[in-house]
């Protein structure tokens, strides 16, 4: 199959790859790339796993190709922490025990992340809706919406 | 012991990579020549295989190999490692890919390798399979009547095994005895576990060595190891298994699936590595289901509410080939729970397994107590309501009291211990269950229809008691092993049979044994999930883990002090009796003589200067065969508001009460049952899996199986008390099913009650808007 000359910059690093059109940016993210933290839980874009920053929006990177993220500017789990410091969303959830398996974790992440970045104060009926497009099948959600307060704060405490 | 980190909410000690993106799951590995699997399955519920074309699909591009049933003849059938006694269980032939026969949507015909995944589900379009469509039948009761579609030729009537053994006390004098009888039939529905990690594994073969590796998504790696080294004929030493980070189980990664067979088998052909991730709806075809009992209830009660006697006719659907576990979950699983916390003199069961064409059923989380719990916590409200009895009452009149612990209940098990009114009592106070009638009546004058369900539920877990289990029919033991291995350094190596997957023992564990060698649990390192390198064990099902496998590892831990304990001694020059080991250090009574436990290490592995007679090193091991199963109970509450008009139901607040004995890790708890509650009321509200009549699974993606979103969970409210439990040295039960037992019959009594006024005392599950809307309509 033709291939399409694309470059992105993920995570700060900029990579020019040839790609079949029909690519999914997932798979370019995980197996061109090999940043393995975004995962692909469905096929159906309904669990959210594979939650990537594209140009600062949450994007669901099962339902792009990559071809569609050439020019893009793109965070995934492995770009959060900043010199292994863990960013808010991280620490919230982990403070707040709002992962058991960790598989929709990245995704959870990326999407709170955006949440907070257009709501930094949000309650928690607000964050359950911001958050419906991931699905996790441990916490039953709780510990996640208090992992979002949590990391909500610790913004807030930053920005002032 | 002083107890440091028992008891307390330490932060996840796995969190860290699991946060970062640092952790790998199967499909992350990619290991040098990997080629990709890709399964062609049937998309028929049942069809004859007339022929299998693989002409076009080997000469696509980038394909490695095709192989379809036929070349598969040599290798074994999936077994069954449930063989219940007494009940004429056929287990039928299980190939790994089918040879004349599929048998449900689903069944795996051919397999196609490329070198990527693309062009190996590209190739997989290509396989021609020429079916002739037979009649198929996915409903159980439907599936045993005269002239059904057969599933099995050796299964006549579609009759998998009848199930009978559980008879306790004296059932025709119980109804004799009784006042009156009810009688009713319910539907417990098919769940679908959807861990969102789907299943899959990456299988390599050294022909030289002989030496197979699976890395797979499994709850269990060394029985993995036994049955696919028996499937497939390499001796159990040179197979290994490893699991990489576990997405979830909830029971659906227990089972030996045709798949890993499959790609192993690939890999022993081909001698390429060979991976294989199922897609989400190859999970939904493919991967076990849960539940799917149809039941016939009779009640025999008194007039003042006492419950004398139960009788349970069920209709087991099975799918169409019988897992791994499968026979054990709606048998004994379901039926030793069918008395639940209440004083039941007699109970009798009968349970009909049946082949349908369906995907096959097995563990979902709970296991068969759900399905238990659902018909008790039905059974009592039914009967409160005939007598004139409030919920709260007929189950205070009908509970184990405190002070009969030990008890043995009607359908042979002894439960340990418990205090089901002192749940009950908190759950009243958090409720303010008095308030809550009193809105009730309010807002009903207001035409709004809010109900309150109670569940009062105890569960049998902590599997189990090996000799007990063997007379089950389970073919292995329960029990659980552990090595704790102290390096030079006072470092700490804890191996476990178990096989967490998400519960956090990681941590839990390093509570426990931090706390007997006094050291951090930053020390502490769990091995865990490689055959190679932990000793034979069980695995992680049946919320047995940590009751089981954290027993093993303290029982380890406690050996490795007692040699420490000899070899202080003899450095220290003193008697072992004179010496106290208090957080990490060993010390002379009365003097400032002691050395730490890392210099214990240290010397055991010098060994310049040991006891005369005592090895060097200082690890030790334990296989734990716990004595007795463990019985968390607890009090759940579910307060819904039905809206008449469009049959919508809301949860307005969920308040659960859970014991589950002594507590390592409060904030780990408060997330299994979290999880659990939110896996039972997604049964009650949302979640089926359906099949229409030509046994086509309806709703067989995440568009059309309703795994629950954040907003349509609750806030849960929880509290807890502490019964603990004397079956092991800390007093430990399990919590990792006990919210997915309670829930899903407080959901249900909860909408039975705000139904009440329109005359109707029950509703059969889920309750959908449609489901409850028409329930108003014809009432």
């Amino acid at each position: 199959m033709a291939q399409v000359s694309i470059e992105v910059r993920v995570n700060g690093s900029t990579y020019r790859k040839e790609v079949e059109p029909r690519l999914l940016l997932v798979h370019l993210l995980r197996d061109v790339l090999g940043l393995t933290g975004t995962h692909v839980g469905c096929d159906t874009s309904s669990c959210g796993a594979c939650t990537v920053l594209l140009g600062g929006l949450a994007v669901k990177s099962c339902t792009l190709l990559a071809v569609q993220a050439d020019g893009a500017e793109i965070t995934t789990v492995e770009g959060l922490a900043t010199n292994g410091d863990l960013h808010a969303v991280q620490e919230g959830f982990w403070e707040e025990h709002g992962l058991q398996c960790g598989f929709c974790t990245p995704g959870f992440l990326m999407a709170t992340v955006q949440l907070l970045e257009r709501n930094p104060d949000p309650g928690d009926a607000e964050i359950r809706h911001a958050l419906e497009g991931n699905l996790c099948r441990c916490t039953g959600y709780q510990h996640i919406v208090n992992a979002v307060q949590n990391a909500a704060g610790k913004l807030r405490e930053a920005a002032s | 012991m002083a107890t440091k980190f028992f008891g307390t909410p330490v932060k996840r000690r796995e969190d860290r990579r699991l946060l970062t993106g640092g952790s790998q799951y199967t499909d992350d590995l990619q290991l040098t020549g990997m080629v990709h699997a890709a399964i062609v399955r049937s998309p028929h519920a049942h069809a004859r295989i007339r022929s299998v074309d693989v002409e076009a699909a080997r000469s696509a591009p980038g394909v490695v190999a095709v192989f379809t049933g036929k070349d598969m003849e040599g290798v074994a059938g999936i077994p069954t490692a449930w063989l219940i006694p007494d009940s004429d269980l056929k287990t039928t032939d299980h190939p790994a890919l089918a040879r004349d026969r599929v048998r449900y949507v689903g069944d795996g015909v051919a397999v196609v390798l490329a070198e990527d995944r693309y062009q190996a589900e590209d190739a997989a379009q290509l396989v021609q399979v020429d079916y002739e469509i037979l009649d198929a039948v996915a409903d159980q009761v439907k599936a045993v009547e005269e002239g059904a579609p057969q599933v099995h030729d050796d299964a006549p009537g579609n009759r998998c095994f009848l199930f009978n053994t559980i008879q306790g006390g004296d059932l025709d004098q119980a109804f004799e005895d009784a006042d009156d009888v009810l009688s009713f039939r319910t539907t417990n529905h098919r769940m679908i576990p959807s861990a969102i990690e789907p299943r899959g594994c990456v299988a390599q073969y050294n022909a030289a060595s002989g030496e197979l590796t699976l890395r797979m998504t499994s709850q269990n790696p060394h029985i993995h190891r036994l049955l696919l080294s028996i499937v497939l004929g390499v001796p159990e030493h040179k197979v290994r298994i490893v699991t990489p980070e576990i997405g979830g189980g909830f029971g659906s990664k227990i089972a030996v699936y045709a798949d890993e067979a499959v790609m192993a088998f690939c890999a022993m052909q081909t001698g390429r590595t060979v991976k294989w991730v199922e897609t989400r709806r190859e999970n939904f075809q493919c991967t076990t289901h849960g539940r799917d009992h149809v039941t016939d209830v009779e009640a025999a009660y008194t007039n003042e509410g006492k419950i004398l006697g139960l009788r349970f006719k069920t209709w087991a659907n099975m799918g169409a080939y019988v897992s791994t576990a499968a026979p054990g979950v709606p048998t004994w699983l379901y039926g030793l729970m069918l008395s639940g916390v209440y004083d039941v003199p007699a109970v009798g069961l009968e349970v009909v397994g049946v082949f349908t064409h369906t995907t096959p059923v097995d563990a979902c989380r709970g296991a068969g107590r759900p399905e238990a719990t659902y018909l008790l916590e039905r059974i009592v409200d039914l009967v409160a309501q005939r007598v004139g009895l409030d919920p709260v009452e007929i189950r205070r009149l009908n509970f184990i009291g405190k002070e009969k612990f030990p008890h043995a209940v009607a359908p042979g098990v002894i439960y340990d211990s418990g205090d089901y009114d002192a749940a009950l009592d908190r759950l009243l106070e958090m409720v303010d269950y008095e308030a809550f009638r009193s809105e009730q009546a309010e807002a009903r004058e207001q035409g709004r229809y809010l109900g309150i369900g109670l569940s009062t539920y105890v569960e049998i877990c902590g599997l189990g008691p090996s000799s007990i289990v063997g007379s089950t029919g389970f073919q292995g033991g329960l029990w659980e092993s552990s090595v704790v291995r102290v390096h030079p350094t006072g470092k700490v190596t804890v191996m476990t049979g178990a096989n967490p997957h998400g519960q956090g023992e990681e941590t839990t564990f390093a509570q426990v044994v931090g706390d007997v060698l006094g050291v951090d649990i930053d020390d502490v390192e769990l091995v865990h999930g490689d055959t190679d390198l932990v000793p034979m064990g069980m695995g992680t099902y049946g919320s047995r883990a940590t009751a089981v496998g954290g027993i093993a590892a303290f029982k380890a831990a406690q050996k490795v002090v007692e040699k420490a304990s000899k070899i202080a001694a003899h450095q220290l020059e003193a008697r072992e009796e004179d010496l106290e080991f208090e957080d990490g250090r060993f010390q002379v009574k009365g003097t400032d003589q002691g050395m730490s436990f890392q210099d214990v290490a240290l010397q055991a592995y010098l060994a310049w200067n040991l006891p005369q007679g005592l090895e060097p090193g200082l690890e030790a091991q334990s296989f734990y065969d716990p004595s007795n199963f463990v019985f968390p109970f607890g009090a759940h509450a579910c307060i819904v508001e039905v809206d008449a008009e469009t049959g919508q139901t809301d949860i307005v607040r969920y308040v659960a009460v859970d014991d589950c004995g002594e507590v390592i890790n409060p904030l780990i708890v408060d997330g299994q049952i979290h999880g659990g509650i939110a896996f039972g009321v997604a049964q009650a509200l949302y979640e089926h899996a359906q099949y229409d009549e030509s046994g086509q699974l309806l709703t067989g993606s995440m568009m059309d199986y309703a795994v629950p979103k954040p907003g349509q969970m609750p806030s849960f409210e929880l509290d807890r008390t502490v019964t603990p439990s004397p079956v092991n040295p800390l007093g430990l039960k399990g919590i990792g099913e006990a919210g997915s037992i309670g829930s899903t019959a407080a959901v249900a009594n909860a909408v039975a009650d705000a139904l009440s006024p329109f005359g109707i005392d029950h509703v059969e599950m889920p309750f959908t808007p449609q489901r409850v809307w028409q329930a108003i309509q014809q009432a």
